[in-house]
């Protein structure tokens, strides 16, 4: 994860230190890995300015909607959206960058926000699944598509699989069987949906690239 | 009412929605987010709650001093799980747990916590039998018929060891729930596979009446048979909501706590030597077999073994129960049934290929010895459908003989069995008099898609669109209805919901027979009518039938269980598959081009989730057999891979195609509804196990078949 973007004008700064994050997320991590790392960063040189580790003011964009926060720096993305914000369609899996149950889109690309610190996703538009689904509007293809196919059971993995096929097709807009293989395997699911889920990025292509042409 | 209504299923050809597939009611709600699990779940000034838990596989705890987390920032409670003089079986068990305004203030106060330990020896590792000494405890011996002569009789005996790890659950969303004091009552959101019971269980533990606990989830993340109790944590949520003055507290495991603690499958060893007549016939079965279920072993009886193929005139039966230093085991999809599967199908496969003879052929003949529903003519009806759809005559070679070149190519079979009889399950109906219809039942849908069965069951007797029915399940103020385990819930919500729905329309007929000048008993409901029976001109619609109620709201409470079921559901299901495998020899990689499903479940109420169902059912197996394993360490007795980057799951990648064949034929169908989700799990390991022996001439002989063990196996056949 980065934490060296320039942070936004009037808002907290982002350049949060090695060693306080690391010291943030330290404890899921065992103690073991969390000591090496935090002696580690305590050999780095010292940032100038450091946020926290008390709360600071953070502006997320979400959906197209401004939101004045209050959070302590290592506030990862994926809590201040569903502890503060209460978008709950992302979900808290694996806690580590590995399943995707938790992605979003941060300026257009689908990253994992149970691993971006909410003061890093200052300053660019936040996406959500709820976004797909906005109330008086047409639910994104893909929606129709995932249910169509059965692309979900238990559902907790679906939303990140949304939006990580929605980046996909961002990138990708006509994709073969074999591209939605390898796009989509930065998500896991549990359950065992992954025939429908195939069968739906495939398909919303298709319809997605009919509402483009038409 | 003077005669009970016929509650019979209607013919297969009259089926309007039944049978027919139907996209999951709450399909749209998942796919966009909206869909609230219970750790979705936000209440006003809710604290969050973490667990202080302990790093040794083995120890006494000799001193516990929370006090500087009690004064910690944002800590509202601090309740502790275990008392000094406590002896810890497994690392991860919870010692103290704490609340607080955010989850980061609540793990901080969690490292101010002191805790002094004995650390005691430790025992984790059961493959290697020979090293379990005192922790090994013999569960009973078993003869049958006489071995010792069958094995001198044999012409042709195979010998082998096999083995089959133990798995977590790794449920997505994990262990916990949101629990809110009010008063004496308490507000309670589960995720749980056990909507209607866990409320009351957990009221007990809290000294309260069962009627004090409201109990609601809409929606739960994956539970696979680890979800039935309100576990430790749930009762120190309880208590941390009560400590801090009612505040709602929010008390989720953390994914590496979930898989030391929180579920976790049985292994199975064998050593299994077996013997064959030359026309292929095993005459005789012996197995040395051991498992563990951590810390309590695992009891199973020695003849769970050989599975399905129980008929085998000559057994000598030994098993051991082995308990190590981890955490009990938990239901796991079919307990215990996929290892009896891959135990008896690998074994089995082994003495085929020392027969020289093609395994369809093998498992086709022995199948005289299945027993129990759904009979061997069921299973070879199976078995030939499967050899089919995976083109066994064209792709199948002997054993090994693969034509050579880097990637060789194997098939194998695997074989299942479960009963799946539904559970006992109440539900009301109510329909309203401005047509409205509601379906009540204290269900839960684990995303089998039990919504929409209870749906499509009550459209079919209504005569309504599946969507016209609005199903209320997830909170314990509705009826009374089964845990969901054991396959038990399609047929016990299939036929409480026929009957309910039956019953109250019997009484809708009652109110509309007088405005169509006929009685009550030549009325009939379809197509959103109520019409008569000969003479469907005749009809009201939905609508003005129920207009005829005046103000009032029919109700009809039904409680079924297996006993009046009257054919409406069933038991005993069964089924074949056959996995296709490429192995690149070089690397070890494994890859699934194709798995065919052949399987029973009764009468499909609908294709859609049942055939999801299966899917899902072979991915596991893949995972199974291919990828997933808790593996311990020795030294430190912990568990090397609590996480998702090391407990392996297949990716959307990593799964070949997949066919699924539903028996549904009429003698399946009249058996009424038998429960799926447990059947197909069990027999594609065996089976995916066999087609890489298959390929590559000799046998990995413990899953998962990861690169190193194809790479050691190879290394062995050459030496």
């Amino acid at each position: 994860m980065s934490s060296k973007k320039e942070p936004k004008q009037g808002s907290a700064r982002a350049d949060v230190t090695r060693r306080g994050f690391i010291r943030g997320v330290g404890v899921g991590g065992g103690a073991l890995g969390a000591g090496v790392l935090e002696r580690e960063a305590e050999a780095q040189p010292a940032g100038a300015q450091t946020a926290g580790p008390g709360p600071v003011p953070v502006v997320l964009s979400v959906n197209g909607k401004t939101h004045n926060l209050t959070l302590e720096p290592r506030v990862t993305l994926l809590d201040a959206l569903r502890d503060y914000l209460d978008y709950t369609g992302a979900k808290n899996v694996c806690d580590r960058g590995v399943c995707g149950a938790c992605t979003v889109l941060l300026g257009g690309k689908a990253v994992y926000a149970c691993s971006v610190l909410a003061i890093d996703a200052q300053g660019k538009e936040i996406q959500t699944i709820e976004s797909l689904s906005a109330p008086g509007a047409a639910p994104h293809p893909l929606i129709n598509a995932f249910v169509q196919n059965d692309a979900q059971q238990c559902g907790f993995c679906t939303p990140g699989f949304v939006m990580a096929s929605k980046a996909f097709l961002d990138r990708n807009p006509n994709p073969t069987y074999e591209q939605v293989k390898d796009g989509l395997g930065g998500n896991l699911c549990r359950c065992g949906t992954y025939v429908g889920l195939r069968k739906a990025v495939l398909q919303a292509a298709k319809s997605m690239k009919g509402a483009r042409n038409g | 009412m003077a005669d009970a209504p016929n509650y019979s299923w209607p013919p297969q050809e009259k089926r309007r929605v039944i049978g027919k597939p139907t996209t999951r009611l709450d399909g749209f709600v998942k796919s966009s987010g909206r869909a609230k699990y219970s750790s979705d779940v936000q209440r006003p000034g809710m604290l969050h709650g973490a667990m202080l838990t302990c790093p040794h596989a083995h120890a006494r705890i000799k001193s516990i001093d929370a006090s500087a987390a009690e004064t910690s920032k944002g800590v509202m409670a601090v309740v502790p799980m275990a008392k000094a003089g406590h002896e810890v079986q497994y690392a991860g068990f919870q010692v103290v747990a704490v609340a607080a305004a955010t989850i980061d203030q609540a793990r901080d106060a969690l490292r101010k916590i002191k805790v002094d330990y004995e650390v005691l020896p430790h025992f984790v590792t059961e493959r290697d039998i020979d090293k379990a000494g005192p922790r090994g405890k013999p569960s009973g011996d078993q003869v049958t018929g006489d071995p010792d002569q069958a094995f001198k009789d044999a012409d042709v005996i195979s010998e082998g060891f096999y083995g089959i790890p133990v798995l977590n659950h790794c449920t997505l969303e994990t262990h916990g729930d949101v629990i809110e004091w009010k008063g004496d009552q308490l507000n309670y959101w589960p995720s749980t596979q056990s909507l209607s019971s866990i409320g009351g269980e957990l009221a007990k533990a809290v000294a309260i009446p069962a009627t004090n606990v409201h109990t609601h989830m809409d929606y739960m993340g994956g539970g696979f048979g680890s979800k039935f109790t309100f576990d430790r944590w749930g009762l120190a949520c309880a208590q941390l909501s009560q400590k801090s003055g009612g505040r709602a507290v929010k008390l989720f495991l953390d994914r590496a706590n979930d898989h030391e603690t929180a579920g976790n499958r049985p292994s199975y060893f064998a050593n299994i030597k077996l013997g064959a007549k030359k026309d292929g016939t095993m005459t005789v079965w012996q197995s040395e077999s051991w498992a563990t279920g951590g810390v309590n072993g695992i009891s199973l009886a020695p003849n769970a073994i050989p599975y399905i193929f129980r008929g085998t005139p000559n057994k000598r039966l030994k098993h051991i129960s082995v308990s190590i230093n981890a955490a009990e085991q938990r239901a796991w999809r079919a307990p215990n049934n996929p290892q009896f599967s891959y135990l008896t199908c690998t074994a089995m496969d082994d003495l085929a290929a020392k027969l020289n003879m093609d395994p369809v052929e093998f498992f086709y003949k022995n199948l005289e010895y299945a027993s129990g529903p759904p009979g061997a003519e069921v299973y070879r009806a199976q078995l030939r459908k499967a050899a089919d759809l995976a083109e066994w005559n064209k792709l199948w070679h002997p054993r090994g003989q693969s034509g050579g070149g880097i990637v060789v190519r194997g098939l194998g079979i695997g074989f299942n069995a479960w009963g799946g009889l539904g559970h006992a399950s109440s539900c009301r109906t109510k329909i309203h008099p401005d047509g409205s219809v509601e379906v009540e039942i204290g269900s839960q849908d684990l995303g089998t898609g039990t919504r929409t069965v209870i749906a499509i069951v009550a459209a079919e007797t209504l005569g309504l669109p599946v969507r016209a029915v609005k199903v209320n399940i997830g909170d314990n103020k509705y009826p009374v209805s089964g845990a969901s385990g054991g396959s038990t819930t399609v047929g016990g919500v299939s036929a409480s919901t026929r009957k309910s729905t039956m019953n109250a329309l019997v009484k809708l007929f009652e109110a509309a027979a007088p405005a169509l000048g006929t009685t009550p008993d030549q009325l009939e409901a379809a197509d959103g009518k109520i019409q008569v029976k000969d003479t469907p001109a005749k009809s009201l619609t939905w609508k003005a039938a129920c207009q005829k109620l005046g103000a009032r709201t029919i109700e009809e409470v039904v409680d079924s269980n297996p006993r009046n079921s009257l054919g409406l559901m069933s038991g005993g299901a069964g089924g074949a598959q056959i996995a296709d495998v490429s192995v690149d020899t070089e690397t070890g990689v494994v890859k699934v081009n194709r798995m065919v499903a052949v399987q029973d479940c009764g009468m499909v109420v609908n294709p859609t989730t049942a055939e999801s169902q299966c899917y899902g059912a072979m991915i596991f197996s893949i995972n199974g057999a291919l990828h997933e394993e808790r593996i311990m360490d020795p030294a430190t007795g912990r568990i090397l891979n609590p996480d998702m980057e090391f407990y392996k799951l297949s990716g959307i990648g990593d799964v070949g195609e997949l066919v699924v064949h539903l028996n549904m034929e009429p003698e399946i169908d009249k058996r009424g509804v038998i429960g799926l989700g447990e059947p197909p799990v069990i027999g594609g390991i065996a089976a995916i196990a066999n087609a890489v022996t298959n390929a590559i001439g000799v046998r990995p002989p413990v899953v998962p078949i990861t690169p190193d063990k194809v790479l050691a196996a190879l290394e062995r056949r050459k030496a």
